[in-house]
């Protein structure tokens, strides 16, 4: 009967940790510059010997439609372009997983199913060298699962997917797109 | 006896869960809390009159951050930015003239689905858009 109490008082203690962690402060680096802050920045730029941003930000708008993407919010004065897509997000091993992992359990496993891909290109005009242009892109992507919940909201940072856009940006202008 | 304190505990746990943050009533679309105190957390002017060179700047902190812009309008000075980051950060910014000689920029921001209330994570803000445009951040009475 003791014992029934502490494990009482045990969950009562987990529930209150719970429901006060809903309310758990920002992280602390949210708003802080990380120390990788520049390497990401080189990565996700480019330098293109024009100083027509808005031909350049034309050029990204039809480089994204390519790639299946509906242009969300554009801005030619600030130089923005913001850019979505849902697409599929099954991965046949993580089915297989949780197909084994329900067997074992006996209880359904969530999958994911879909997710949305959110690309933002900005032009600036290089500070270094007016006649240039500088072109930047940031991606990011939220995965929702067979309930409906968020599995993963997370950026896209994999250097090879930020090097296959601006190679196709590169071929919308014909121009030679230079590291930063 | 043993049953009834087991049963309070269960009680207890309801009530927590019901209480807890998630809940809001109706009532909180209209109201938050403690204008002034929030305001000069979220608000700091710039000895510049150049709005559109403050809203770049803007755009470019937040990229830097790990923001993707959502929404950029430059007639209302208005910039709203989401950052993933296994959480989910939404922030607008607003930039408009003070004075002859200044401009005031105006930031708030919800953390998941609460609105972020206390100062650092806009300190910290207002840092970084302070390094990008070489310009301090003043506070504002």
């Amino acid at each position: 009967m003791k014992r029934k109490a502490i494990v009482a008082a045990g969950a009562l203690f987990c529930v209150a940790a719970v429901t006060l962690g809903g309310c758990a402060s920002v992280p602390e680096d949210a708003f802080k510059l990380a120390p990788t802050s520049l390497q990401e920045r080189r990565i996700q730029s480019r330098h293109y010997a024009t100083a027509d941003d808005a031909m350049l930000l034309r050029a990204g708008a039809s480089v994204l439609q390519d790639l299946g993407y509906a242009i969300d919010e554009s801005n030619t004065e600030l130089g923005v372009l913001s850019a979505s897509k849902r697409i599929d997000a099954k991965d046949l091993g993580q089915i297989a997983t949780a197909l084994i992992v329900s067997a074992l359990t006996g209880s359904p496993t969530p999958i994911d199913t879909e997710q949305t891909v959110r690309v933002c290109l900005v032009m600036n005009r290089s500070l270094a060298d007016p006649a240039a242009s500088v072109a930047r892109i940031t991606i990011q992507r939220e995965i929702v699962n067979d309930r409906g919940q968020v599995s993963r909201a997370e950026p896209i940072v994999e250097t090879e997917i930020y090097q296959a856009f601006f190679a196709k940006l590169s071929k919308a202008t014909f121009l030679e797109a230079n590291e930063i | 006896m043993n049953a009834g304190i087991t049963r309070l505990g269960w009680v207890l746990i309801a009530v927590l869960l019901g209480a807890g943050c998630a809940s809001q009533p109706p009532t909180n679309i209209m109201s938050g809390p403690s204008q002034v105190e929030l305001r000069s957390y979220q608000t700091r002017a710039f000895d510049t009159t150049d709005r559109t060179m403050m809203l770049r700047s803007v755009i470019a902190t937040l990229q830097d951050l790990g923001f993707v812009i959502d929404k950029a309008d430059e007639d209302l000075g208005a910039i709203t930015g989401t950052k993933l980051k296994g959480y989910k950060i939404r922030m607008t910014i607003v930039v408009r003239p003070r004075g002859e000689t200044q401009l005031l920029v105006r930031a708030n921001a919800h953390y998941n689905l609460e609105p972020i209330e206390e100062p650092r994570p806009y300190q910290d803000f207002f840092t970084a858009l302070g390094k990008g445009v070489f310009l301090t951040a003043q506070n504002v009475d």
